[in-house]
């Protein structure tokens, strides 16, 4: 097993974070996504029905915000490498002695921090409105979803680990940044199944079933990310063609 | 301070004590499924020599540069890179140890030129990071422009923000394409000062370039590539190697006879009318023939304008070659 260097993880990161603030498109687009997910469940909280005993409503606000670490994170994630690639600053970097698993991890800890950042922000936005302005019956029966809490809770730096990889994927083998976008915002989606089925009752919301779905959501992110290492291969970012082997 | 002394105190690496050659190429192929990159190319580069790497488009420069720098696998031969074998294993350690400009320098245009030299200096894990950047701005003379936003630079600034990215990591071979392409006279001319400068450095140079005077004016040897390598060596050897020697003879009206004078005189082997009153000679040795021909010309009374050693460019070898290549594949 190779080593790590951090330092070179921490000079990606720091670039990353640094180039998304310049650009305006990405920091709006990063704002406005969750803004317009956050306004149904606040909506949600002045005119539900004060019926919170076993009403599978008062999760569905839920499944909203938790669309927010995986749509966040797919567009910046597709960009990742074509977007190196089209403005052709992919060439020089991977001229430096960075390694593989520095470049991905890095790129991929640009895109957490503030996906995962924005998300548990709306999350708390929308649980302090709840608190501070719902009606008292509302709140407590939103209180009372503590397994759909702890799976907000978990699953949300998950998704957008999953987002990414996938995003990532995609931004390989993509030929355009618009392409990639795409393709990895759709390809981002699948593992949301699972919390539409806590939401709607098929699957029992439990702490249990939380846990195991969160750790289920782990391994799943762990082999993806080893499933895309191949990918970027040098050789095939630079030329499109897969490293030969003499 | 002045930029000759800031060049002086960017580059301190010790004295390269081995004899070892920074760069061995041996039978090194690369093929793209059926087509054929380069083939079966093989050259050594001494340290701290600046070796150009010319050739048309098409014939495997980039792709011979970015195999040596580790990006692209070769699929066939070996190489030895700044003393380390060229393997995958070995990538790393070996771009630790060189810097590869591309022809376009590739910045991020959305942050500064510190910025971006920053960037880099965290990959290859410079220490002194900032005085390291300051040095290696001044030396290409942008040290006022280190706050701009790299977007708003002209082409020729970019080049030479690359070229200063180059730098930073103190590197035993520095791989540039095209270093001087979009840069003005005075800029070129800057970029040439400071390659000579890292040449009394002992840092490699492999040079890829368009521009013939270039090479000739800076390389101590120069390798054609068109596919596969059609020659390697110093530029007088390789104008010696490929064309006789002739003199250029000049009069004021023309010879009554030249074919029986010029046949008649020691040490012309050919001869050819040039222009009106313009004669070039083929000679087995200017230093003896140029005499014999001033006295035969005097002998049948001409008026000699000029008798001179005729020069040929290193534009002539690549043409020469290249030209072979054209004519071969016609045929």
């Amino acid at each position: 097993m190779m080593a790590l260097d951090l330092s070179r993880v921490a000079a990606v990161v720091r670039k990353e974070l640094r180039d998304y603030r310049r650009k305006r498109s990405i920091v709006v687009g990063m704002l406005i996504l969750p803004a317009i997910f956050l306004i149904e469940p606040v909506l949600f909280v002045f005119l539900g029905a004060p019926d919170p005993v076993g009403d599978p409503s008062y999760r569905a606000p839920l499944l909203l915000l938790l669309l927010i670490p995986v749509i966040t994170p797919s567009t910046l994630a597709a960009y990742s490498v074509a977007g190196e690639r089209e403005q052709g600053t992919l060439e020089p970097l991977l001229t430096t002695p960075i390694r593989q698993l520095e470049f991905i991890i890095g790129k991929a800890a640009a895109v957490m921090i503030p996906s995962v950042g924005l998300s548990y922000l709306v999350f708390g936005i929308y649980l302090v409105v709840v608190r501070l302005f719902a009606n008292p019956v509302v709140a407590a029966g939103i209180f009372n979803e503590g397994p759909m809490l702890l799976a907000l809770f978990l699953f949300t730096p998950l998704l957008t680990g999953w987002s990414i990889v996938v995003g990532m994927a995609v931004s390989v083998r993509a030929g355009e940044i618009r392409v990639a976008q795409q393709l990895g915002m759709i390809a981002s989606l699948p593992p949301l199944g699972v919390v539409v089925l806590m939401v709607t009752g098929v699957i029992a919301p439990t702490f249990t079933a939380a846990l195991v779905f969160a750790a289920v959501l782990l391994a799943v992110d762990v082999l993806a990310l080893r499933g895309i290492s191949g990918l970027f291969d040098r050789e095939r970012l630079v030329t499109g063609s897969k490293a030969s082997r003499p | 301070m002045s930029k000759r002394v800031a060049w002086r105190k960017i580059w301190r690496k010790d004295s390269v004590t081995t004899e070892q050659p920074a760069l061995v190429v041996d039978h090194l192929t690369k093929r793209f499924g059926d087509r054929t990159a380069f083939s079966d190319v093989s050259f050594e580069v001494a340290q701290g020599e600046v070796f150009g790497f010319l050739g048309p488009n098409g014939a495997g420069k980039t792709t011979t540069v970015r195999t040596l720098g580790t990006l692209i696998a070769p699929t066939a031969g070996s190489a030895t890179v700044a003393g380390i074998p060229l393997t995958r294993a070995n990538g790393v350690e070996i771009r630790q140890r060189i810097s590869v400009m591309p022809e376009s320098p590739g910045l991020y245009l959305r942050l500064t030129v510190a910025e971006n030299l920053e960037f880099f200096a965290g990959l290859y894990g410079v220490r002194d990071v900032r005085s390291r950047i300051r040095d290696a701005l001044e030396a290409v003379n942008l040290a006022e422009r280190s706050g701009d936003l790299c977007g708003g630079l002209s082409k020729g600034l970019r080049q030479r923000v690359g070229l200063a990215r180059a730098l930073l990591s103190d590197p035993v071979i520095m791989f540039l394409d095209e270093p001087t392409s979009g840069l003005d006279p005075v800029a070129a001319r800057e970029v040439h000062d400071l390659i000579n400068v890292l040449r009394h450095r002992g840092v490699t140079i492999f040079l890829t370039t368009h521009r013939l005077d270039e090479a000739e004016r800076l390389c101590d040897r120069v390798a054609i590539l068109n596919t596969t390598l059609r020659t390697v060596g110093r530029p007088t050897e390789l104008r010696q190697q490929l064309f006789t020697s002739a003199l250029v003879v000049k009069t004021v009206w023309p010879l009554h006879d030249p074919g029986l004078l010029f046949k008649a005189t020691p040490g012309v082997l050919s001869w050819r009318a040039d222009d009106a009153g313009a004669y070039v000679l083929s000679v087995s040795d200017p230093r003896v023939a140029a005499p014999e021909v001033a006295r035969a010309l005097v002998g049948v009374g001409a008026d000699i304008l000029s008798i001179s050693e005729a020069q040929h460019s290193l534009e002539d070898v690549y043409l020469e070659l290249v030209d072979e290549d054209v004519e071969a594949r016609k045929r």
